[in-house]
């Protein structure tokens, strides 16, 4: 759960790439056809380091849309749902696991 | 409250005005994001996991109702209906929109309120005692120092761009409630035999990744030269401090590396070239300050008024009243502090809705004015003894009545895995166990103070070093650990603490503070003898021995 921000790049399974939108910092994966979606299920899925960082390279590319951006883990049940591989990753998308002051 | 002129109104205008151009430009991809990142950071805004995150100044922890209001307007406007109150006197909003951040800024500007060096490699939010002006034995304001300071480092563009943050604090009193000995620079203002106002200067001080307490550099510095030995200090620093490892980068390191005697050599030198020069701090300069700061006309009231005679029959207000409310300078007047540790909340989190009760509160029974402590709690620094029965009431009907003001439960929390890009684990969810733990209010009083402090990472926003309890939340292949330490403090006794062990896991936090208080209550040799005294009568041994003997 070490920041992504403070490791070097290293792919142990199955990753995404994930930011936050430029305009007001929403949580976006990389979807295969050069786009970015708000939901884990759509993000493109590598498995070798070459293919995160090319997909990284791209999503970077893309400086308007999103910032912040780096490879995530996941984890892909059987019948190819797509899960966040750390707790970082989960509380990223399912929100804080506490309550917030003011309901959302 | 310290009034604004019109240099100040026009400065934070025209920042707003630079700010919005620079967020279009972004925006519409005229600016990338490396060239942006700078300019955001020096208006206070981060990205964290969620958002991005908008870090408001409060210079010296003091705000206005009026002030607080507008806080909240921008914590239901633009954010999510609440601000988290930090170890810097600042607020944080966690849910901003880049686009709408020059609307919120500008919102802020009308009330005297900005961002400015609330984040980068500059001189952050100047610090000091939430109490200033108000404790008893001060031997002059603190804030109207730190306003001085404030306006000195406010953009200045050769402390603009230092090797890395620094941060300064400022104490008048001789309990130190301002931590000024984990500062980068921290002053202890006080008079000399000759009975001459002056400054102990302490430099080198800092938690993080390398932790030390400040260093005497000089013992006395008279008012007048306090500009020129401060710019003096930061010369050496700009020169020598390393820009080539951030993790080094901190005065701190600089002075450890020289060693305090040399570093205050080239700081002396330095000095004998500039404190003829026209930072020399004249009298007038300060008065004119000082008149800009309105204090209230304080009636003559009675020590004991009939009011708190008769509410002293009530358990509950006598209860919350021997936990939160001080001594004043002025007879018959009171600073209440208030906590922001509710049982099972967030600690430091404020709502948009109390934020406004507490403004019409402060407006009533405080003059107007609120403070914020580096504990993240807030302060009614001006409350004639006549009103705390209806102060109690009127806090307590908006939730912030809790009577643990110092005790276990009164946690200082930084936001954690929950919110923040560098955390390692989550701070929050624990603090709100412990105060679980804890919230029986007698065995609470029992235990008596106890600070317990929570960083969700090593750079030690939750400033676990000087915990009396420190739970610091590291990784370990993949799961949340914590690691405990214990006997530290940030009083003028400032001292790190002792790590008890090994890490443990998430799980097992709250039982093993337990553990620790429970040895406590076991060692101590009175009921007088604080947490902190007995750890240092007796070592870490003991409530090591006790934590790890079944684990």
């Amino acid at each position: 759960m070490t920041s992504p921000l403070q490791q070097k790049i290293k792919i142990t399974g199955p990753s995404v790439v994930t930011a936050n939108r430029t305009a007001d910092g929403v949580v976006i994966w990389r979807t295969g056809s050069k786009g970015w979606s708000l939901d884990l299920a759509d993000a493109a899925i590598v498995r070798t380091a070459d293919d995160a960082r090319a997909l990284l390279a791209e999503a970077i590319e893309d400086d308007l849309g999103a910032i912040g951006a780096y490879i995530a883990p996941v984890e892909v049940r059987d019948g190819g749902k797509v899960l966040p591989g750390n707790l970082r990753e989960r509380i990223r998308v399912k929100g804080l696991t506490i309550e917030m002051p003011v309901p959302a | 409250m310290y009034a604004y002129d019109e240099l100040d109104r026009t400065l934070l205008n025209e920042r707003v005005s630079e700010f919005r151009d620079q967020v279009k430009r972004r925006l519409s991809g005229e600016l990338t994001e490396d060239e942006f990142k700078i300019l955001r950071l020096q208006n206070g805004v981060y990205l964290q996991l969620h958002a991005y995150m908008f870090r408001v100044a409060i210079p010296y922890g003091t705000l206005s109702s009026k002030q607080l209001r507008q806080l909240a307007h921008v914590a239901r406007r633009y954010d999510r209906g609440y601000g988290h109150f930090t170890t810097r006197q600042n607020i944080q909003y966690n849910w901003i929109k880049l686009s709408e951040l020059p609307d919120a800024l500008a919102d802020l500007a009308e009330v005297g309120i900005h961002a400015m060096q609330t984040s980068g490699n500059n001189t952050r939010n100047v610090t000091s005692d939430q109490w200033a002006g108000v404790a008893p034995g001060e031997v002059d304001d603190p804030r109207i120092w730190s306003e001085l300071l404030r306006q000195y480092t406010t953009l200045h563009p050769e402390f603009s761009f230092l090797p890395r943050k620094f941060k300064i604090a400022i104490t008048a009193s001789a309990h130190d409630r301002a931590a000024i000995k984990i500062h980068d620079i921290g002053l202890r203002l006080y008079k000399n035999d000759e009975g001459e106002l002056g400054f102990e200067v302490l430099v080198g001080g800092g938690l993080g990744r390398t932790p030390f307490i400040a260093k005497t550099i000089k013992q006395f510095v008279h008012r007048r030269d306090i500009l020129s030995y401060v710019e003096a200090i930061m010369r050496v620093y700009n020169q020598y401090g390393r820009r080539d490892n951030i993790y080094k980068a901190r005065i701190k390191i600089l002075v450890h590396e020289l060693g305090i005697d040399k570093f205050a050599r080239e700081v002396d030198e330095e000095w004998q070239h500039i404190r003829d020069s026209a930072l020399a701090v004249e009298d007038a300069a300060i008065e004119e300050i000082r008149s800009r700061f309105t204090y209230p006309k304080y009636e003559k009231l009675p020590h004991m008024p009939d009011e708190l005679k008769q509410a002293a029959h009530d358990p509950l207000f006598e209860r919350w009243r021997r936990n939160s409310v001080f001594t004043h300078k002025a007879q018959g007047y009171s600073i209440v502090t208030i906590s922001l540790k509710p049982i099972g909340a967030p600690p430091g989190d404020a709502t948009a809705e109390q934020m406004d009760a507490l403004a019409d509160i402060a407006d009533r029974y405080s003059f107007g004015e609120i403070r914020v402590g580096h504990e993240q709690n807030l302060a009614l620094p001006h409350v004639a003894k006549r009103d705390l029965p209806a102060l109690w009431k009127a806090l307590d009907r908006i939730g912030l009545a809790t009577p643990n003001v110092n005790l276990v439960s009164d946690i200082i929390a930084c936001p954690g895995l929950d919110y923040c890009s560098l955390a390692n684990a989550r701070s929050i969810p624990i603090a709100q166990e412990l105060t679980r733990r804890f919230a029986n209010h007698d065995t609470a009083n029992l235990i008596g103070r106890l600070h317990i402090n929570i960083s969700g990472c090593i750079n030690a926003c939750g400033h676990h070093h000087v915990g009396h309890i420190g739970i610091l939340g590291v990784e370990k292949n993949g799961e949340e650990f914590y690691q405990i330490t214990i006997g530290g403090r940030a009083d003028e006794q400032a001292q790190m603490g002792t790590l008890i062990g090994p890490a443990v896991p998430y799980g097992e936090v709250a039982d093993v503070v337990e553990d620790i208080v429970e040895a406590y209550l076991a060692l101590r040799d009175s009921q007088e003898e604080l947490f902190v005294d007995t750890v240092k009568r007796l070592g870490v041994e003991p409530f090591k021995e006790r934590v790890y003997a079944t684990r």
